[in-house]
């Protein structure tokens, strides 16, 4: 049994880690690594850079092709796909967001790891409307890239 | 604290419309859009019903019109199930005698009965009944859709997360939208004459028909909480009836505040009112997780989440959403026992051995005012039973339910089933299997039978793809039995 199966939270290890440059140039990563019959994120990329085997297989994405545009993000039914992108000394996060309020641009965020500890705080750099599910972007330290995966606002 | 949800990220509640109404005499206020227990609910009333033998507080517990819970004097009419009875003005609901009685003052004059005849009666309009009713009207046949609540949709109006699924199966939408969908489907011009929705409506039983050709079923039409009786004769009938909330052993279990799952999603995301402030959600299969989200939408506090197995059951994606928003989730650990005098004040929770067995002196205590059971459904079936079809235990299925084939046919002909009734699964495989009950329906009474099959099969091959994977082993395995066990007979 994996440690993920036991407590919900993903290491490293579970994951396709993509290179430093393919950080610098920004890629979407999908969380999501148990064959569940699910397939809309290979239908919402514009550049076909996710594929699946088969609607259980679990997303692949080809870093290389990968324009980071985010589309997947907000369409995910499962929340488990984020675009990371390394610019100078920050990086910046595009996580989905289904909790009110909706942050603003500019907006001071608590970011949040996997385990939903604070572990740094985020300065809100865009937010987009997919739906209901916003897709917010936050940057936050340079190391923090495949750490922080949500935000807190305390309400 | 305020019950009623002001604000939700992905709901618009509105609170235009009031509606006054009396608890045991006492002026209360509820809206246009609430039921009884949902009021009730709102204004802090968490005491339904008393038990039979000890006199024991009894509130919502199911809150899907299945239990008996919340069953109270409406208007002077007993036994009136306030989790589906819908808030009038001015209607007095109290609590009723233990055993209630008769009707208190004389119901006013109504037809005793009526009667329908239709190619396909479908029981229950939830994601397969409703596929069910387009499919079979699609090919011409003339449909009655029958359902106890008082909107079409069953469990959709209340999964407000995307669904997954393929595009086919309207991956990536909303459960909320999926039904607001399918029912503007269904009440389309072109099924004018072929779909009818009969909704506040009870199917009750199954009587011996008049002609061979016939089945007759005895149906409650309820019109301001009195009941009218409508006989209905069909040539086929397809029961999509859906499933009922599983309960778990431990003292405290019935005190107001222990709620399925449904019934917390019911709440919270059909009428708005918030189930409690704080609460312990039991069971980290997809249902626990998925509602465990739901609540910290609905701005609930949830403590955790315990699950007696070594693992979480459910996708790994809901339970990741979860621990990011600080939610733990606790594997091997039960609850033990839940407090409070006339409703929850707290949980005691256990750790479990690998032989599921209690350890001893692991016990903690939890401040909470809610506890929500998410520990597996059952399937519907009695009408079914009633019916003689063959039934068989499949615990892969979720528990008691008919055999069927390929086509959702039971051992009666004519007879078929569909969604959860047929064992638990999802709600993107009920739609499908919805679908082929629909079609085959309607090619076993002569309806485009060509069509009809290739319909069929397309949609057959759709549902082999879905369970292909590893979550999809249980409801393989029980559909190999049922293939198995029908052989046998």
């Amino acid at each position: 049994m994996s440690y993920y199966e036991q407590t919900g939270v993903l290491s490293l290890k579970d994951l396709v880690l993509p290179t430093n440059k393919q950080l610098e140039k920004g890629v979407a990563i999908t969380e999501c690594v148990q064959e569940i019959p699910c397939n809309p994120c290979v239908d919402s990329c514009p550049v076909h850079a996710i594929t699946m085997k088969d609607i259980n297989a679990p997303p692949v994405v080809d870093y290389e092709q990968c324009i980071a545009c985010g589309k997947c993000v907000g369409v995910c039914p499962g929340l488990a796909i984020f675009v990371v992108r390394i610019k100078e000394e920050k990086s910046f996060i595009s996580l989905p967001y289904e909790f009110l309020p909706i942050p603003k641009k500019g907006d001071v965020v608590d970011a949040v790891d996997r385990w939903g500890k604070k572990v740094d705080k985020g300065l809100v750099a865009r937010v987009v409307q997919q739906g209901k599910t916003t897709v917010v972007t936050i940057s936050v330290k340079k190391d923090l890239a495949m750490d922080v995966r949500n935000i807190h606002i305390e309400g | 604290m305020p019950l009623r949800i002001k604000q939700h990220p992905i709901l618009d509640f509105s609170w235009d419309h009031r509606v006054s109404f009396t608890f045991n005499g006492k002026p209360l206020s509820g809206y246009t859009s609430d039921c009884i227990a949902s009021a009730l609910h709102a204004n802090n009333v968490k005491i339904f019903s008393e038990s039979v033998k000890f006199g024991s507080p009894r509130g919502f517990f199911c809150g899907i019109g299945k239990c008996s819970s919340c069953l109270m004097e409406v208007n002077g009419i007993p036994n009136v199930r306030t989790c589906i009875a819908p808030l009038t003005e001015n209607v007095s609901v109290s609590i009723q005698d233990r055993v209630a009685g008769w009707p208190k003052k004389n119901t006013p004059d109504i037809p005793l009965s009526s009667s329908i005849d239709v190619d396909i009666l479908i029981v229950g309009s939830g994601p397969a009944g409703m596929e069910a009713a387009l499919q079979a009207a699609s090919l011409g046949a003339t449909v009655l859709l029958v359902d106890e609540n008082q909107q079409v949709g069953g469990q959709l109006v209340k999964q407000t997360h995307k669904f997954f699924g393929s595009k086919h199966e309207k991956a990536g939408t909303r459960g909320i939208a999926i039904a607001q969908d399918l029912e503007q489907q269904l009440k389309n011009e072109r099924f004018r004459d072929t779909i009818t929705l009969l909704l506040d409506a009870t199917v009750f039983g199954f009587y011996e028909g008049k002609t061979k050709d016939r089945y007759t079923f005895g149906i409650t039409k309820r019109e301001g909480y009195v009941s009218k009786l409508i006989e209905v004769t069909c040539r086929s009938v397809i029961f999509a009836v859906g499933a009922m909330e599983n309960m778990l052993l431990f003292p405290g279990n019935d005190l107001p505040g222990v709620y399925g799952a449904g019934a917390v999603q019911t709440l919270m995301n059909v009428y708005g009112v918030k189930p409690g402030n704080k609460m312990l959600m039991v069971g980290a299969g997809n249902v626990g997780l998925i509602v465990s989200y739901q609540l910290l939408q609905a701005g609930i506090q949830v403590d955790r989440v315990v699950e007696a197995a070594s693992h979480i059951g459910g996708y790994h994606v809901h339970a990741a959403k979860l621990r990011r928003c600080g939610v733990p989730i606790y594997t091997r650990h039960s609850i033990k026992e839940v407090f409070g005098k006339d409703s929850v004040e707290g949980a005691v929770i256990v750790r479990l051995d690998d032989h599921w067995q209690p350890i001893k002196d692991s016990e903690e205590t939890i401040a909470c005012d809610t506890v929500c059971l998410a520990v597996g459904l059952t399937p519907s079936t009695r009408l079914l039973e009633q019916m003689g079809v063959h039934m068989a235990t499949i615990p892969e299925a979720g528990g008691y339910i008919a055999l069927h084939d390929t086509s959702m046919q039971t051992t009666v002909p004519h007879v078929y089933v569909a969604g959860d009734s047929s064992g638990i699964e999802e709600a993107s495989t009920a739609m499908i299997e919805g679908k082929i009950a629909g079609v085959s329906a309607a090619r076993d009474l002569g309806f485009q039978k060509e069509k009809a099959e290739e319909l069929r099969s397309e949609f057959a091959s759709e549902l082999k793809r879905l369970r292909a994977g590893p979550f999809g082993a249980k409801p393989r395995l029980a559909k190999q039995k049922i293939e198995r066990l029908r052989g046998n007979i």
